[in-house]
């Protein structure tokens, strides 16, 4: 099977779905939870199903200085209030009203409250902290392809390779967020990374297969070679990608709770993405590269 | 590698030994919630560790907060005294009687406190914030140093204080809690510094009264019992509006200033995020992944055996005493278990899933070009180790990164997920190294199977 002939059909495939899922995002402005914005999000239930009307609710948070409340109901019959942050006295005050004007008691399922600088310092540190670990893979990947030629190019595609899963996974939150009002919260962020550390090891395993030919098959054309590489390795590619994505897909559909299936299906996209890209990123980027490509990108074609 | 596999099958009866003794070690702490051994000699217990799984938050319900020091956004914090404040907050939080809190410092200027299990969090949010004892003692003509521990008659239960025999209970004029506010300003002769402070209507009088019948008597101020400083009674403070001097730097009347506002904390501290999880939404969340967990594990070894035959029982075997390894460091070292825990802990899993496939292939690989089974076996393995290898440390590479991320700057679910990542990746390693060869040499060793399309899957 020739699958780098067709590596711009490959290339083309991964730009139409990124820019789609972009472009919603643009349109849409990214849907931060209040983990990244500052905020407040009470998650109550009534013990009898008495439940007080929107209207009260906004009273009470009026009553306690907060005007921004917006309440929604969940599938499990409980109420989510998000509102500006709360302080804790401000929140006792908002659940005594509460209890007094519903008649009954009333369970805080969960309740988060963030000032707002905490998120924004959280997500450049994580941002830091990726760059970081990407360097330090590259530079690890460099030196442990160092008898190979040109073995800079390896680290730079699997880090290609890593910003397209990053690319996709922002993507399909786009999509998800424009027709299904996802919101990036930090268990994103743990998809995120989960997909990263992901994404790095599977395209280590096919380059380790294109290393090892590159000493057994010298005189080969180097695009035969990387693409007989990836024959070699597309059995284990399939079934690891099976185990994980499986596993995780699994495990974490069956969740339940919106929240818990938005991140299984993040992963699970963004794991499929890990393989794919791999494959049809990070090797085909590699060819390109050895033949400067891009030569001929603009100019008329050397041999049509 | 050549020839190694024929050193590895002599020594085939050590490997065992090994792997039966450490697999049965990880069932063990597995099993029990409390490792007990007992001298058999003298019958004394010799050593005991309570290793109960932790479970986070978010799969027991709790609390938990981010303190942040309440200083100007460029303010140098000294780590000392943010350690002190840690340590503090977690003395008051364990008066509580509250179980495995865990008080942490994050980076420079937050210390996040977590608090599993508990429902009523209205008493720790309080606790934390609330100030130390503050008390202004009458101590006489006798003006203690700093640092100095007394005795003074107030006790906030109410019970009397009962003096030890030779000491001296000295008279709390009031507390703290009659301070209305503190502020710190230049002298006339800007020079030094003076700490001024307005008391409650309360306290106003019964400083005046003091002050007025005391004058050249030490006003000594305690903290937690502690000297902090002994002033001597210049005027009567009549109006509830006094001042302290006594050459104070603009540093040291600050610090004394904190003091006197915040109680013992030495860096204020306010709370500048909340979570709560309530038990139902933990104990559900618990529920639901340890099922999920339990169907993925039957289809990849249903997967594993259909697809791989011999080697794929090998496998699942390999794996499953990598789990039992896994669960018994993350007991025994009391690590945490969160959601994103879980998905570290899964990726891991993937990671060693894929170690087994990458040998397995290869040695499939082999044995199609027509190798023995013996030479397949020592090829696939010695041939897919480079890329276990070079995945595997780039995955923990990429986890020691986010863990010290994730410590240095409180964001615990990073923290989780890398540490269960690399643990997971590490013992991954070993299993791949060491479990699922030795058992694929029995295996192939006792079977000595003729039929490789049927045992293999080719």
């Amino acid at each position: 099977m020739d699958i780098l002939g067709k590596r711009y059909y490959f290339f083309a495939l991964s730009l139409v779905f990124i820019v789609t899922g972009l472009v919603l995002l643009a349109i849409n402005g990214v849907p931060l939870s209040i983990d990244f914005t500052g905020g407040s999000m009470l998650e109550i239930r009534f013990d009898d199903a008495t439940t007080p009307d929107t209207a009260d609710i906004l009273a009470i948070y009026e009553n306690a200085g907060i005007d921004d409340a917006q309440v929604t109901t969940t599938e499990i019959d409980s109420l989510i209030i998000r509102s500006s942050f709360l302080t804790n006295e401000v929140r006792d005050e908002v659940l005594t009203n509460l209890q007094s004007t519903s008649g009954t008691t009333i369970s805080v399922i969960r309740f988060d409250s963030v000032g707002p600088s905490i998120g924004e310092q959280v997500t450049q540190r994580a941002a830091i902290a990726i760059a970081v670990a990407s360097i330090l893979v590259v530079l690890f990947i460099i030196w442990s392809f160092r008898k190979v030629d040109n073995a800079f190019r390896y680290g730079v595609c699997a880090i290609l390779a890593m910003l397209h899963d990053i690319a996709i996974i922002f993507s399909i939150t786009g999509i998800g967020a424009y027709f299904f009002n996802w919101q990036v919260d930090s268990l994103f962020l743990t998809a995120l990374l989960t997909v990263i550390g992901f994404s790095m090891q599977d395209t280590i395993v096919v380059f380790d297969r294109i290393r090892e030919n590159s000493n057994i098959f010298r005189r080969l054309e180097y695009e035969k070679l990387v693409n007989h590489s990836i024959m070699q390795t597309l059995q284990r590619s399939i079934n690891t990608q099976l185990m994980t994505v499986e596993f995780l897909l699994l495990a974490l559909a069956l969740f339940g709770g919106v929240t818990l299936q938005e991140f299984a299906i993040i992963l699970l996209v963004g794991l499929l993405s890990g393989t794919y890209s791999s494959i049809f990123v990070a090797a085909p980027i590699l060819v390109l590269w050895e033949k400067r490509e891009w030569q001929t990108w603009f100019g008329r074609k050397a041999e049509a | 590698m050549d020839g190694d596999i024929y050193r590895m099958i002599r020594n085939l009866p050590n490997r065992i030994a090994l792997i039966v003794v450490i697999l049965a070690l990880a069932l063990w702490i597995d099993l029990s919630s409390e490792i007990n051994i007992t001298n058999p000699l003298t019958d004394l217990p010799m050593f005991s560790r309570n290793v109960a799984p932790r479970l986070g938050l978010d799969l027991q319900g709790g609390l938990q907060v981010l303190l942040e020091a309440d200083l100007p956004e460029n303010a140098q914090i000294d780590a000392a005294q943010m350690e002190i404040a840690r340590n503090i907050v977690q003395q008051r939080t364990d008066a509580l009687g509250v179980n495995e809190n865990v008080i942490q410092i994050a980076g420079e200027r937050r210390i996040v406190g977590e608090f599993p299990g508990l429902e009523d969090t209205e008493s720790v949010l309080e606790t934390i914030q609330q100030t130390g004892l503050l008390e202004f003692v009458d101590t006489g003509d006798f003006s203690p140093e700093p640092g100095t521990i007394l005795t003074t008659d107030y006790n906030p239960s109410g019970e009397p204080v009962v003096a030890a025999e030779g000491e001296l209970v000295f008279r709390t004029v009031m507390t703290g809690a009659e301070l209305s506010s503190v502020t710190v300003t230049p002298d006339t002769l800007g020079t030094s510094y003076i700490i001024s402070f307005v008391l409650k209507s309360d306290g106003a009088k019964v400083f005046a009264e003091h002050t007025a019948a005391n004058i050249g008597k030490f006003l000594t101020i305690v903290l937690d019992k502690q000297v902090i400083s002994s002033p001597v009674i210049n005027d009567a403070i009549i109006g509830g509006e006094g001042s302290i001097s006594g050459g104070f730097t603009a540093e040291s009347a600050n610090a004394f200033a904190v003091q006197l506002r915040y109680g013992s904390l030495p860096v204020p501290l306010k709370i500048v995020e909340t979570r709560i999880i309530g038990p139902t939404l933990g104990a559900d969340s618990l529920n639901k992944s340890l099922t999920a967990g339990l169907i993925g594990m039957v289809i990849v070894v249903l997967f594993m055996i259909i697809y791989y035959r011999l080697p794929g029982i090998v496998a699942v075997i390999s794996i499953f005493i990598y789990a039992a390894i896994a669960f018994a460091i993350f007991k025994w070292f009391h690590f945490t278990l969160t959601l994103p825990g879980i998905a570290g802990f899964m990726l891991s899993t993937g990671t060693a899933l894929d170690s087994n496939i990458l040998i397995f292939e290869r040695m499939k690989e082999e044995l199609r070009s027509g190798r023995s089974l013996i030479q397949a076996m020592d090829l696939g393995w010695s041939r897919a180790w480079s890329s276990i290898r070079d995945s595997n440390l780039a995955a923990i590479i990429t986890s020691v990164i986010l863990f010290w991320f994730g410590s240095t700057f409180g964001a615990t679910i990073v923290k989780g997920f890398s540490l269960t990542l690399a643990l997971g990746v590490l013992i991954s390693l070993f299993t791949a190294i060491y479990v699922t060869r030795t058992l694929l040499a029995v295996t192939l060793k006792t079977f000595k199977p003729k039929n490789f399309e049927r045992w293999f899957g080719l």
